[in-house]
């Protein structure tokens, strides 16, 4: 068994792995030892079970065998099982865009029928209406996004608007034509779209018409299960070409309307305080814990949390109140939104079972540990899954539907509190520590907190005060100790003066080191310039984007810059980052990243070794296509260098 | 100068891969059946003789080294271990009391026990196969040469050959190492293990 400090560098992490080591409860550690060796096909990416004459294994040796049965080689199989991985990121990330499209949708068309039937409802041609589920909580960027996409706002309702915005994001899922995205062409910068157009001409496949540019969001995804059958596309560069479209369908088009929909819906987030840790949760009070990614349904357990009848309901079992907490994404939507805190990232969430104390958590979609139910059963926490698509076995099952939600989110919340008297108080172990943080860095607050535009950030860039900008995303990966590298790479890019800007469980992991605070900026991790620019603007050093869908919202930034210098994006000092990354979406994130022109270090190697071409195209051959092409390093102070450099590089070609 | 002509099972951790179809391929070859589908429905279960020991960022295959001048057969009270004719270190489950000296004694550990019926059990360098000239179930399955079958002539020889190729192409300046993504992902992985013990200390 592992020793506590070995899995983690957070204390509250390392607190609640010793207890359950004590308690004799099995987690994510003990399952990836179980798991020791892991197949060395499956890890290098030649093991291919796309048909029934396989599986087949390549010899990594260099020996027989050197083909699968229809004489597919190493390369063929790995880019094969990358486009897969690729495919399912963005299909995960697509899907959840599709489903806030279709709420902003059902929103609207309940307002007309409401307004119909001439329910005694406030102003419902402005969607802002107690008795509609959802509502559009951010007019401003819904009108912004309309006039972005093309759409006539003149003397149309909000509610006609949402309807129009809604059609034009489904459509960009499922369209026919070989235009790019909608979503794309409304966003992207020319300088990067014609990168896009030539890409594939410059691979050397002209028969690729629009180059790498997305069609439909639904039809790269499903023509990637195309290339992939048996018998198919067996070249890796078109493959892997195809792996850069299908991802950017994921970037310009899923990820970024599932961000830019949900602000429409549920507010953009703006800079607010808040906290993070285990911590956050509390001993007399019934905790709910709302993890996964898709904040339709969270938004809706913390509206629930409020009703006076629920409180009430749980003061009667002695309780304080309700205490509703995040954990990974969904957890960093409610985060920016509301400054709802923050429990913890992926790896914690068998730890904040551990404390005893949970109620319930509360579970959608991505990233949820199966494993969650069994932890559950050592404790009386229960674990309710919500999603349709989401069913855990040993879970209660109380099934989402947008049109219903708030009765749903109630029932859910009811459960919960009904649960308090089960909870054991002998067995209760909050850790103590939770750090507090600066949250809700959209592109509108960022903008906003910069008098409008981004000059600020671009003269200090110009004068070198800040070096370049970094991207880091999230997943942890029990492979590597919880946090280290997230944290590591974090300072040591800092002390090179180059502001952040992350996501996902790396934001949560920079938030319990308070790096999200102001302050942060007078400790040594943080370099004498970039100390000066967040001095001068009242900022921490890295900045808060959301959760990992809002990785769009690092694009549209990175967008803004590009066409303020009128460069593309592959010209700028910006390196992308994913330290600790676990998910086949972080693979798409890596893929987008890199195809839009942001050179990406990966702290985990991903499943593509076996391929001696396939690693060429990635690691070398991507800057003449694209521009920009991954880094692989698992130490966080070399990976740092190297982002470093690639940073100086683009700043020497740009003549800063 | 006497050779030695029994074959053995030789094991490379620098090519084991740790994919454990070895295992699979033994267990199944030690089932009733000796079919994948119809043994995993077998009761008792079919166990695997070879065990992939997962050492930082190699895996070593350890499995019986039927010794010469084998302490577990010198050990056994009862004669349960013997020597076949081929030199492979064989059990008779009848005769075994149990009694796990063999597996004291072995500097391997190899010989397990088996609960229900009280007795132990081991690598047996696979004798059905062995009568039909076939190599053992673990080597073929092993496709990545970490498991090799010969006698020792046989493979010091080879590894002798393979040698002075090296040298000679080294000393023409024309050795390139050939492009290896098992060695790349391995030095990748002890950079993983290095940085996370690197910072418990
Ligand atoms: S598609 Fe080709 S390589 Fe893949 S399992 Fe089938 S025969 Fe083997
Ligand atoms: S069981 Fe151990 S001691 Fe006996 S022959 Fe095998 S390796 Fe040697
Ligand atoms: S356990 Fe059985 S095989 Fe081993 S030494 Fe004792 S009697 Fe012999
Ligand atoms: S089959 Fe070969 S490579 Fe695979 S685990 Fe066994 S010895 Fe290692």
């Amino acid at each position: 068994m592992k020793k506590y400090k070995e899995v983690s560098i957070d204390s509250t992490t390392q607190q609640m792995y010793e207890r359950a080591q004590e308690m004799g409860i099995e987690t994510v550690w003990e399952r990836l030892e179980k798991q020791q060796p892991q197949c060395g096909y499956g890890l290098l990416g030649v093991c291919c079970r796309n048909c029934m004459m396989g599986p087949c294994r390549i010899n990594p040796f260099g020996g027989e065998p050197t083909r699968g049965v229809c004489g597919a080689d190493a390369d063929t199989i790995v880019a094969r099982n990358l486009l897969r991985m690729i495919a399912a990121g963005a299909a995960a990330h697509s899907d959840h865009g599709r489903h806030v499209a279709l709420t902003l949708l059902i929103a609207a068309e309940m307002a007309e029928k409401f307004k119909k039937e001439g329910k005694p409802v406030l102003e419902l041609d402005n969607m802002a209406s107690n008795t509609l589920p959802y509502q559009v909580r951010d007019a401003e960027k819904l009108k912004a996004v309309a006039e972005r996409l093309g759409i006539e706002t003149e003397g149309k309702t909000i509610r006609e608007l949402a309807k129009e915005v809604a059609e034009v994001a489904l459509h960009d899922f499922g369209k026919q034509d070989e235009e790019a995205l909608r979503f794309l062409k409304a966003y992207l910068n020319p300088k990067t779209y014609e990168v896009f157009e030539t890409a594939a001409a410059k691979a050397g496949m002209p028969w690729f018409e629009n180059g790498i540019l997305p069609r439909g969001i639904d039809r790269e995804i499903v023509e990637s299960l195309h290339r992939t059958h048996i018998g198919t596309d067996h070249d890796p560069v078109s493959i892997l070409l195809h792996g850069l479209k299908t991802s950017l369908g994921d970037a310009w088009g899923g990820s970024l309307i599932a961000t830019e929909l949900q602000d429409i819906l549920f507010g953009t987030p703006q800079v607010i305080k808040a906290e993070a840790n285990l911590g956050v949760l509390k001993e007399d009070y019934v905790n709910i814990v709302v993890h996964g990614h898709e904040p339709v349904l969270s938004e809706k357990i913390v509206e629930a949390a409020q009703d006076p009848e629920l409180i009430e309901l749980a003061q009667k079992y002695g309780a304080k109140g309700i205490n509703v907490v995040g954990m990974c994404c969904t957890g960093l939507e409610v985060l920016m939104r509301h400054g709802i805190p923050i429990a913890g990232n992926f790896l914690q969430q068998e730890m904040a079972i551990v404390t005893g104390a949970v109620e319930a958590m509360v579970v959608d979609v991505q990233c949820i540990m199966p494993a969650t139910v069994d932890v559950a059963r050592c404790f009386h926490t229960k674990i309710i899954d919500t999603s349709p698509l989401a069913t855990f076995p040993g879970a209660i099952h109380i099934k989402f539907d947008e049109r219903r939600a708030d009765e749903i989110a109630k029932e859910i919340v009811r459960t919960a509190v009904e649960n308090f008297p089960n909870r054991s108080k002998k067995r209760v172990e909050i850790p103590k520590e939770k750090m507090a943080g600066y949250v809700g860095f959209s592109v509108e607050a960022i903008l906003k907190h910069f008098g409008g535009n981004l000059k600020p950030i671009e003269e200090a860039i110009v004068e070198g005060k800040i070096k370049g900008v970094a991207g880091l995303v999230g997943c942890n990966n029990p492979k590597i100790k919880q946090d280290h590298n997230h944290i590591k790479i974090a300072n040591e890019l800092m002390k090179r003066d180059v502001l952040l800007i992350g996501t996902g469980c790396w934001a949560t992991a920079a938030m319990k080191y308070g790096i999200f605070l102001p302050e942060y900026a007078d400790t040594d991790n943080v370099g004498p310039g970039l100390r000066e620019f967040a001095k001068e603007w009242g900022i921490p050093p890295a900045l808060n984007m959301g959760s990992c869908v809002d990785c769009t919202r690092m694009l549209v930034l990175a967008d803004l810059i590009a066409r303020d210098l009128n460069v593309p994006i592959s010209a700028l000092p910006v390196v992308g980052s994913a330290p600790e990354a676990m998910t086949e979406k972080a693979v798409s994130i890596g893929t987008y990243f890199v195809a839009s022109g942001i050179t990406t270090h990966l702290g985990i190697v991903p499943p593509v070794l076996g391929g001696p071409k396939v690693v060429k195209i990635l690691t070398q051959d991507l800057y003449d296509i694209v521009g920009a092409a991954f880094i692989v390093e698992p130490d966080p102070y070399k990976a740092a260098r190297l982002m470093y450099d690639h940073i100086m590089k683009k700043r020497k070609e740009l003549g800063i | 100068m006497p050779t030695d002509s029994t074959p053995t099972i030789f094991i490379d951790p620098a090519k084991c891969i740790g994919c454990r179809q070895c295992e699979i391929a033994c267990a199944v070859e030690h089932s009733q059946s000796k079919d994948l589908f119809s043994a995993i429905f077998e009761d008792p279960l079919p166990l695997p003789r070879i065990h992939i020991l997962p050492m930082g960022a190699y895996n070593v295959p350890m499995n019986c080294r039927h010794c010469d001048g084998a302490p577990c057969v010198e050990v056994c009270p009862t004669g349960a271990l013997f020597h076949d004719e081929d030199g492979a270190v064989m059990i008779t489950p009848e005769k075994c009391i149990g009694c796990k000296m063999c597996a004291i004694v072995c500097p391997f550990g190899i010989p397990e026990f088996e609960a229900l019926n009280g007795v132990m059990f081991k690598c047996d360098m696979c004798p059905d196969r062995r009568a039909e000239g076939r190599v053992p179930a673990c080597v073929e399955a092993c496709k990545t040469g970490a498991l090799q079958f010969g006698t020792i002539d046989e493979i010091v020889g080879r590894v002798r050959k393979e040698t002075a190729e090296k040298i000679i192409k080294l000393k023409e300046g024309e050795y390139e190492e050939e492009y290896n993504g098992w060695d790349l992902y391995r030095s990748m992985y002890a950079e993983i293990i290095r940085v996370n013990e690197g910072e418990s200390k």
